[in-house]
C-alpha cells in the first residue's frame, strides 16, 4: 500500500499523482518504471517514473486517464492508497554527453520525458525539447522542461498554443538548423512511429521509451513483447527504451489493440 | 542416505506400535487389496468451474489404502522423495488411524504437504521405487493421495501443528522469491532459529503456486494454509519487492542480512520464432495461466482482460500446457486442443493430467508443429499451419526426435494460442549482482551438494539453478540450501 500524497491536475484528465515510495525513490533512474494496481481486483498496468524525490521518499507518477485502470487510478485522492506499487523496472536511459539531444514528448509521454531531459542537461548536452499536445490545456511541465532545457519548442495540432502542427513539424525545423546527434521520444505510439521515421530519413540516432500492454512487469508473462530488428524483445526487461528505427511500431500499434474490444 | 537416516528408520519401524500394526494382517492380504481410486468431480460438471478435480479420499478409503503398505524393512520409496519424507511412518500412522500424527511426520521434512499431494509426480518418484511397482508388478501404494489426505484432515480438523521452534538465534536471512523453493527453505530456517523474511516481486504470495497452477488442479486457500503456518511461525513476508531493483545485493547486506537464498524462478517465456507469432490472441502459457490464476481475469469483476477463445490450441506437452488446454475448456473453448510435435509418448505431463485433459475432451494433435500464424485484417489471429512430423532416431534427452515429413502441412482455424515450450530462467538476479556465476542458459551455477553460489552467503535453488523443474525438486533445492547454509552459518558463529 502506497499513500497519495498530493495530487494536482494538470488537465481534465491527466493527473499528478505524488506517491510515498522510499525505496523507489532511492533506486530509480531516468527511464524506469513501476507497475502499480488499484484494488484487490485490479490490473497490473506499467507507468514510466516521472520524478523522484529521495529525501521525501516519494515518486511523482502523471497519468492521464484513458481506460478503466488509469481512470481507478486518477480517481485517486490525496490521502488515498495505491494498493501496490512496484519497481523501479526496465533498464535505465544511458546518459551521456553526445552533444545535441533532441526530446520530444508528446500527451503524457512528456512526463516520463523530464527525468531525461534533466539527466542529458545535467551531463551536458545542449538540450531541445519539443512538447507536443492536441490543444493548449494538454500541454504539461512546460515551465519545468524550460528550467532544464536550451530551447522549448510548443507544438498544438489546433494551434492554440505554441506552434500549429504536429510534434514532426517542430522536429523537422530543428534539423535543418542545426546538427543533433541524437533524438529522445516518448509519447503515443503513433507518434514515436512517426517521429522515428522523420529522424531516419536524416540519419539521427533515436530512443524511444515504449508502454505496452504488461503484466508482471519482471519478465515473465511476454505480454509485452515487441519485434525490434527482427527479433522478439520484451519492453519489461529489455526495454523500455529502444533504437526507435529497428522497432515494429505497426506491430506495437495492432498489439497495443488486443484487449480493446473487451474494455 | 546416510547412517545416522537409516539407523533412525529402523529404531522408528521397531516401535511396538509399527509391529503390531505389521502383524495385524497378513502380507497376502494387504497384497490383494486394490489400489484405492481417486475420487472426482464429473467431466462435463467440472469443465464449467473451477471447482478441484481431485476430491480427496475419505477416512475409510485411506485406512484401507495405508493398510496395502507392507512397511517394508528396506523403504525404496523415501530413495524417490527429493525432501526425503518418512514415508512407511505417516502411511502406517494412518493405517492405525492417527491422522494427525501422520500430518505431523510429514512436516517433518515437507514444508508443503497439501501441496505436494497435489502436484507432485508421485508416479515418477516415491511410487515408482514401491515395492508393488518393483517386485509385485502391481499397482503402487498410492502415496501422494495418502499425502493428501493427511494434509487435508489436519487442515480440516483446525488443529494444525505449528512446528516447534528452537531458540532464536537473531541472525537475519533474505529469501528471495516466495516459490515452492523459497517457502521450503523459509520452513527450515525458521525452524532452525532464524529470522527469515521472504521478498516477493509479485503483489500474492506463493510464486507458482499461485500464478501459474490452475485452481481446478491446487486452490488457493490450501496455499494460503501452508502461508498462514509459515507466518504463524514467524517468517516474515515482503510483497511488490524486487531484489535486484527495489533493494540491492548490497541493501540487503546493509540491511544486515548474513544469508541470502535466490529462488526467483522461472523467467522469460520461450516462443518459437515463427511468422505471425507476435498476431493478437497468441500468448505464453504463463501469460495466458497468470491473467486467469493471479489476476482472476475469468472473473467478470476483475478489471483484468483474458481472451476468451472458442478453438484454442495449446503448443506443448508439458503440465503448464495441460494446466493451459484445461483452463481453456472452462473459460469456454469448445475445441481446445494440444498441439505436440512428438508422439504421446514423449509427452512431459503427468498422465493424470492427460488423462483428465481427455476426459474433459480436449482433443490431441500429436506428431505437428505449428510452422506460421496467420491474423486477420485487425491482426487477431485466425488460423495456424501445422506441419505433420514422424518420429526419428533417439536424440540426447532418449527421446526419439520429431523430424518433419515432406510437404505435409495442415491449416486449422484458431482464435487463440497458448504457446506452452518453455521458459528461460528470470534474468532480474543474475543481471544485478556483479560476480555472480551464471550458466550460458542463464541459471545460477551452485554447488549440487550445498546449494551454494560463488558468492559465499548467496545460495540459489529451484527453477533460477534448474532452468524449470518441478515443485517437489525447487523445495528439495530449497531443504537443502537450508540445511548447508545452516551448517555455514554455525560453523562461523
Amino acid at each position: 500500500m502506497n499513500k497519495i500524497l498530493e495530487k494536482e491536475y494538470f488537465s481534465e484528465k491527466v493527473v499528478k499523482l505524488v506517491v510515498e515510495a522510499p525505496l523507489i525513490a532511492r533506486s530509480r533512474k531516468a527511464g524506469h518504471f513501476v507497475i502499480i494496481r488499484v484494488g484487490e481486483k485490479g490490473e497490473r498496468i506499467p507507468l514510466t517514473i516521472a520524478a523522484a524525490d529521495k529525501d521525501k521518499g516519494t515518486i511523482t507518477l502523471v497519468v492521464q486517464a484513458v481506460g478503466k485502470s488509469t481512470a481507478k487510478l486518477c480517481a485517486l485522492n490525496e490521502g488515498d492508497c495505491i494498493t501496490d506499487v512496484v519497481g523501479p523496472l526496465g533498464q535505465a536511459t544511458h546518459i551521456e554527453n553526445v552533444g545535441t539531444v533532441l526530446c520530444c514528448g508528446g500527451g503524457v509521454g512528456v512526463a516520463p520525458l523530464l527525468p531525461i531531459v534533466e539527466a542529458f542537461k545535467k551531463a551536458g548536452n545542449r538540450v531541445i525539447t519539443v512538447l507536443a499536445a492536441r490543444t493548449k490545456e494538454l500541454i504539461i511541465l512546460e515551465e519545468q522542461m524550460r528550467a532544464h532545457s536550451d530551447e522549448v519548442i510548443i507544438m498544438t495540432d489546433d494551434g492554440s498554443y505554441g506552434r500549429k502542427g504536429l510534434v514532426t513539424q517542430g522536429i523537422e525545423e530543428v534539423i535543418n538548423r542545426e546538427k543533433v546527434d541524437l533524438c529522445v521520444t516518448i509519447g503515443p505510439a503513433i507518434m514515436m512511429k512517426f517521429v522515428s521515421l522523420l529522424t531516419r530519413k536524416y540519419e539521427i540516432p533515436t530512443v524511444a521509451s515504449l508502454n505496452t500492454i504488461m503484466v508482471d512487469g519482471t519478465g515473465m508473462c511476454g505480454a509485452c513483447r515487441i519485434t525490434v530488428g527482427g527479433k522478439t524483445k520484451f519492453v519489461c526487461v529489455d526495454g523500455p527504451e529502444f533504437d526507435a528505427h529497428q522497432v515494429d511500431f505497426d506491430e506495437m500499434l495492432m498489439r497495443l489493440s488486443s484487449y480493446k474490444d473487451m474494455e | 542416505m546416510n547412517m545416522d537416516n537409516k539407523e533412525y528408520l529402523a529404531a522408528e519401524r521397531a516401535q511396538t506400535w509399527r509391529e503390531e500394526l505389521r502383524k495385524s494382517k497378513s502380507n497376502k492380504e494387504r497384497t490383494q487389496t486394490a489400489r484405492v481410486r481417486m475420487n472426482e468431480l464429473a467431466p462435463d460438471y467440472r469443465i464449467t468451474n473451477k471447482e478441484e478435480v481431485n476430491q480427496g479420499l475419505n477416512r475409510e478409503q485411506a485406512l484401507t489404502e495405508a493398510s496395502r503398505c507392507l512397511d517394508c524393512p528396506d523403504p525404496l520409496c523415501i530413495t524417490g522423495c527429493p525432501v526425503q519424507i518418512n514415508i512407511p511412518k505417516f502411511v502406517k500412522n494412518i493405517e492405525r488411524g492417527e491422522i494427525l500424527e501422520a500430518a505431523r511426520t510429514l512436516k517433518e521434512t515437507s514444508a508443503l504437504p497439501a501441496v505436494c499431494g497435489r502436484v507432485c509426480p508421485q508416479e515418477k518418484q516415491c511410487e515408482s521405487k514401491c515395492f508393488y511397482t518393483q517386485k509385485l508388478k502391481k499397482e503402487a501404494v498410492a502415496i501422494g493421495y495418502l499425502e493428501r489426505f493427511a494434509a487435508d484432515y489436519e487442515r480440516e480438523s483446525g488443529q494444525i501443528s505449528i512446528p516447534e521452534i528452537k531458540n532464536r538465534n537473531h541472525i537475519k536471512i533474505a529469501v528471495v522469491g516466495s516459490g515452492p523453493a523459497g517457502l521450503a527453505f523459509a520452513g527450515d530456517m525458521i525452524k532452525y532459529g532464524y529470522d527469515v523474511t521472504v521478498f516477493e516481486a509479485l503483489h500474492e504470495i506463493g510464486g507458482v503456486l499461485k500464478y501459474g497452477i490452475p485452481e481446478f488442479r491446487l486452490p488457493n486457500a490450501i496455499v494460503d494454509v501452508e502461508i498462514n503456518s509459515l507466518q504463524k511461525m514467524g517468517v516474515e513476508f515482503i510483497t511488490d519487492c524486487i531484489i535486484g531493483k527495489t533493494l540491492s545485493y548490497d541493501d540487503l547486506h546493509e540491511m544486515g542480512y548474513q544469508g541470502i537464498f535466490v529462488a526467483s524462478g522461472a523467467g522469460l517465456p520461450r516462443f518459437m520464432g515463427i511468422p505471425g507469432e507476435n498476431l493478437i490472441g497468441i500468448m505464453s502459457s504463463n501469460e495466458y495461466l497468470t491473467r486467469v490464476n493471479l489476476m482472476d481475469a475469468a472473473n467478470p469483476e476483475s478489471d483484468t482482460p483474458v481472451i476468451q477463445g472458442k478453438r484454442v490450441a495449446i503448443i506443448g506437452g508439458g503440465n503448464t500446457a495441460m494446466d493451459s488446454v484445461r483452463t481453456a475448456r472452462r473459460l469456454g473453448a469448445e475445441r481446445a486442443i494440444i498441439v505436440y510435435r512428438r508422439s504421446e509418448e514423449e509427452m512431459p505431463a503427468r498422465l493424470e493430467e492427460i488423462k483428465h485433459a481427455k476426459e474433459e475432451g480436449v482433443e490431441f494433435l500429436t506428431l505437428h508443429n505449428p510452422i506460421e500464424y496467420i491474423g486477420d485484417e485487425k491482426g487477431k489471429v485466425k488460423q495456424m499451419r501445422l506441419q505433420k512430423m514422424e518420429l526419428g532416431a533417439p536424440d540426447a534427452s532418449g527421446r526419439r526426435s520429431p523430424v518433419a515429413i515432406p510437404g505435409a502441412t495442415e491449416t486449422i482455424e484458431v482464435d487463440e494460442v497458448v504457446v506452452s515450450v518453455g521458459v528461460s530462467p528470470n534474468p532480474l538476479i543474475p543481471n544485478a549482482i556483479k560476480g555472480l556465476q551464471v550458466s550460458k542458459w542463464g541459471t545460477i551455477v551452485v554447488n549440487q551438494e550445498t546449494m551454494q553460489s560463488d558468492l559465499a552467503d548467496l545460495y540459489a535453488g529451484g527453477d533460477i539453478v534448474r532452468g524449470g523443474a518441478t515443485v517437489i525438486l525447487a523445495m528439495g533445492d530449497g531443504r537443502r540450501a537450508a540445511a548447508s547454509m545452516h551448517r555455514a552459518l554455525t560453523e562461523k558463529i
